[in-house]
């Protein structure tokens, strides 16, 4: 446990000074994950690492991290609350448009490939 | 009992307990309700209720709720950091799906940032609201990063990201099965597109290559969104 958190923080940490010394937008995790996937790629650890241990113990999880964010929902709710329509509506709008877009021409890119498109 | 109350308000344990709790609690809910009902007892959004209605009853500020809640908040980074390992175990699918990603999730965010700006200035928002809502596709660190840089309302930003991303964890797969889009990399590069973590949360839950291909597009949409709001917004 102690070595998998010691790994996943330490890619972070990684991530967050490569971030702030070229001054990227990126965030530092995001990095730190895209470095930790190359590293497993070339190295291939046992799945008894206990690395594996650690990332599925906080995946599993996942959802509860953000709670405390979400919280500072219901500070703000006046705020959505004094634009209703344009809030709410464009919210909705651009997730729907984003999701099927993204969804259906990953389908049609995969083409026969694509599950459940022939069976 | 006020003596108490005060010594709790600047403790880190208030805001920790409570939060397990209130995600304690949703995840029984969850599971106690009936099927139809499964989708929409999302554990956060339990958890949302019960926190926010036990600050309001005991009259404590959100910032003093940050003292604890922050702490378990800060494991979004290592948990961010170990999405990394769902994309390993898929990593055999990856070459079939270099293309379909390369097309399908810069097109993503390119409609995230367009939709979210023009659906804003029809139904009668503020250029102020248009500059707010742009980046809300990325995950939470990254709107509120980008809606600094481009003057937006960055906390409202946040607020934004979180509402989309538990708006997808409640109806994505759903939506998903209508549209007939059945292919699980599909599925996970959408929901990743299009809600980053918190809808990846609930991919993760649907699959196993899903949620490591929601993953995947959290990280690249977070990328592409900070690159391209500026962009567009010119053009816009």
């Amino acid at each position: 446990m102690i070595n998998g958190l010691l790994w996943l923080l330490g890619f972070q940490l990684v991530g967050e000074v490569v971030v702030r010394s070229l001054d990227l937008t990126i965030p530092g995790p995001v990095v730190g994950m895209v470095l930790l996937f190359v590293v497993l790629q070339l190295r291939k650890p046992p799945a008894s690492a206990n690395l594996f241990r650690a990332a599925d113990g906080l995946l599993k999880h996942l959802q509860l991290l953000f709670i405390p964010a979400g919280v500072g929902v219901i500070t703000l709710l006046h705020v959505v609350g004094d634009h209703p329509v344009p809030i709410v509506g464009a919210l909705v709008v651009s997730w729907l448009a984003v999701l099927l877009v993204v969804g259906w021409v990953t389908t049609l890119l995969l083409g026969r490939d694509a599950e459940g498109v022939r069976r | 009992m006020s003596d108490a109350l005060d010594w709790l308000r600047t403790s880190p344990l208030l805001g920790l307990f409570l939060t397990l709790m209130g995600y304690r609690l949703g995840l029984e809910l969850q599971q106690r309700v009936p099927v139809a009902w499964k989708a929409v007892a999302q554990p956060v959004l339990v958890a949302l209720v019960v926190i926010g209605t036990t600050l309001w009853v005991l009259d404590i500020s959100y910032d003093d709720y940050l003292v604890g809640g922050s702490i378990i908040g800060f494991f979004l980074g290592p948990a961010t950091v170990a999405l990394a390992v769902p994309l390993h175990r898929q990593a055999h699918h990856l070459g079939r799906m270099f293309l379909p990603m390369v097309v399908a999730l810069p097109l993503g965010a390119v409609v995230g940032i367009v939709t979210g700006v023009l659906a804003v200035r029809v139904l009668g928002g503020d250029h102020l609201l248009e500059l707010t809502m742009a980046p809300k596709s990325a995950t939470t660190p990254v709107s509120l990063a980008v809606s600094t840089s481009i003057g937006g309302l960055p906390a409202l930003t946040a607020v934004l990201a979180i509402v989309t991303g538990i708006i997808s964890a409640v109806a994505a797969p759903a939506v998903l099965n209508l549209a007939r889009i059945r292919d699980r990399r599909a599925r996970g590069l959408a929901i990743g597109a299009s809600s980053h973590g918190i809808g990846t949360s609930r991919a993760l839950r649907e699959h196993p290559t899903e949620g490591a291909f929601s993953g995947l597009a959290m990280g690249l949409t977070a990328l592409l969104v900070s690159v391209l709001t500026p962009i567009i917004l010119i053009l816009l």
